[in-house]
């Protein structure tokens, strides 16, 4: 075989998946929600507004009545404070079937279209409300217990700089440096997804600030400044040391041993 | 003395008869000067930078940064003294290989080498003190003193044995198969201490918990290691997902209401493991992967650990707080050499 016969089919299949990437991308975002029941003259009733958002964003997988099934999980026994969560984090509704939903760099809905649909699932049953700003208040809530609390509960799967980590069969548990407070405390009450939960008995709520507080000091710690490395810790460093330094190492290694002209 | 043994082979080409290349700096003089120009620019540069490293030092604000591409914020004091002092070290290195390569003599040397065998002569002189110095110490001679030094060399290693003798499992006192669970022992939470009422734990839930007891532990009685055997993760599963437990009967069941407690210790080789995956009930260890399914017993179903996570049987005191049933029936951690 000569290599322009090769070249042709190499070229085309090449050029087909160029072209196929942008159209996988765009059907991949394609699944959203339509204008029908978004316009301006929505009903003012939340529960009713909700009922409808519900409808048509969520009830194709969650069924009708918020039950689920299929081992599609249920929405009800997750409340309002769930609903808040999954849809203000971008994770709902789910774009692609993936082994875990995935937060999104914005929410597909309005805060008052969320905040129509937290109210219609909290009225399905009983579920935890979407904590109030006094109870996610963190500002006086003792640093270093959120931190002790946290490396015993949290930093085993989102790391000990809350940066995340992976788990088993491709999925992840997401870096903490996006979540605001209230989903933080969101997502400890319910225990969203894979996550387990962290019932006020054992993580009472002045904890919850606590590690609130931690996070939120993750976010900006004392900072002597230079490259983070994804602030990983030994892994990143190390393989920057060996890589860069080493380089430098071998240069002047190889300088040294050039004879002079 | 027989010294006239090169080992190099002659019939290989010797760099003596390799022709020598000559540098620009031994043939023409005004190359030799102007290297020697290039290595004095070099240890100017850096007397240069050792003098600004120390006026940075004085003279710069403790508290200024200095924007960085790709790197951002650092501290001004820090990097420039860094960079100057560095640059110091550098341009002494950079100069003196300059000055070896362009201006030291470069013409090939070479050294032949010789058999490490030493001589006849030396050979047969060391044999002869050493057959003196045996004479000499009456070892042959005199029998009581051979004896007795034999003796006494045979009895030299029983203290090494006594001591070995501890790091095995005879003086252990049961600490590989023990912890600090015993029956009635409350489960409270990890760092915080809180007792944990049996029905307040959600399904989905996970609690880091370690034994009531070990705040009485005192540091020299060994708190550390109680605390790395005794650690455990209580969970909440449906009781209708749970498949297998490790024990328990109907009336004494080993859990409460679905609600488990597994040790933490990873079987394979130790790591603390609280990865725990709520619906697929997961336990995952971060070191090796190893996967235990805290619903089916406890059981491996990834990675490299042998043996399934042992169990803590627990049940509920009279006022509805955890309490361990009795020790794990197991010992828990990584396995070792006598473990059954």
């Amino acid at each position: 075989m000569n290599a322009a016969r090769l070249r042709r089919p190499a070229a085309t299949l090449a050029i087909l998946m160029i072209s196929a990437f942008p159209a996988a991308a765009a059907v991949a975002a394609a699944p959203l929600p339509t204008a029908a029941v978004r316009t301006a003259d929505h009903p003012s009733d939340p529960l009713v507004w909700g009922k409808l958002l519900y409808q048509e964003g969520c009830a194709s997988c969650h069924a009708l009545s918020g039950q689920g099934g299929n081992g599609i999980p249920g929405v009800i026994a997750k409340g309002a404070a769930g609903t808040d969560f999954e849809v203000s984090t971008g994770r709902m509704p789910l774009g692609t079937i993936a082994n875990q939903p995935i937060r999104r760099t914005r929410s597909l809905y309005t805060k008052d279209e969320t905040a129509a649909m937290a109210a219609y699932i909290a009225s399905l049953g009983v579920g935890p409300a979407i904590p109030s700003a006094a109870q996610v208040d963190w500002k006086n809530a003792d640093l270093a217990m959120g931190g002790e609390v946290f490396r015993t509960n949290c930093a085993q799967c989102h790391s000990f700089s809350g940066q995340g980590g992976a788990l088993t069969w491709g999925k992840q548990a997401p870096n903490l440096m996006l979540a605001t407070p209230t989903q933080i405390y969101e997502a400890m009450l319910i225990g969203p997804n894979n996550m387990p939960q962290f019932s006020d008995a054992t993580l009472p709520p002045a904890q919850k600030q606590a590690v609130i507080k931690y996070i939120e000091f993750l976010k900006e710690p004392a900072n002597p400044g230079g490259l983070n490395l994804g602030r990983l810790g030994p892994v990143s460093e190390g393989l920057f040391g060996w890589a860069a330094g080493f380089t430098i190492l071998v240069i002047i290694a190889v300088w040294i041993g050039v004879k002079a002209k | 003395m027989t010294h006239q043994h090169p080992v190099a082979d002659p019939s290989r080409p010797q760099p003596a008869n390799v022709e020598h290349e000559w540098r620009a700096s031994d043939l023409d003089p005004s190359a030799a000067r102007r290297a020697e120009r290039q290595v004095a620019s070099f240890f100017a540069a850096s007397a240069a930078m050792i003098v600004l490293s120390v006026l940075v030092y004085g003279f710069t604000d403790w508290n200024a940064t200095v924007g960085l591409p790709v790197v951002g914020d650092v501290n001004a004091i820090n990097f420039f003294m860094g960079l100057t002092f560095g640059l110091g070290i550098l341009f002494i290195g950079i100069g003196a290989i300059h000055g070896a390569k362009q201006l030291m003599s470069d013409v090939e040397v070479f050294e032949d080498r010789h058999d490490l065998e030493s001589d006849d002569a030396d050979r047969t002189a060391l044999a002869e003190t050493f057959s003196a110095g045996v004479a000499d110490s009456r070892f042959v001679s005199s029998g009581i003193m051979r004896r007795s030094l034999l003796g006494a060399m045979a009895l030299f290693p029983i203290p090494l044995v006594v001591l070995l003798r501890d790091l095995g499992p005879a003086a252990s006192n049961g600490a590989l198969t023990h912890t600090i669970w015993k029956a009635g022992t409350r489960l409270v939470t990890d760092v915080t201490y809180l007792p944990i009422k049996g029905d307040d734990v959600p399904i989905g839930g996970l609690i880091n918990a370690v034994p009531e007891t070990l705040l009485g532990v005192e540091e020299r009685d060994g708190t550390l290691n109680a605390r790395a055997k005794s650690v455990i993760v209580v969970v909440r599963l449906d009781e209708q997902n749970i498949v297998a437990q490790q024990g328990g009967t109907a009336s004494a069941p080993w859990d409460y209401k679905g609600v488990l407690a597994y040790s933490k210790v990873c079987t394979h080789v130790g790591c603390p493991i609280s990865l725990y995956e709520q619906t697929t009930h997961h336990l995952l260890c971060p070191c090796h992967q190893s996967t235990f399914d805290l619903a089916d017993a406890g059981k491996v179903v990834f990675g490299p650990a042998a043996r399934n996570m042992p169990q803590l049987p627990i049940t509920t005191d009279a006022d509805g707080y955890l309490i361990a049933r009795s020790d794990f029936q197991v010992p828990v951690g990584p396995s070792f050499w006598e473990r059954a």
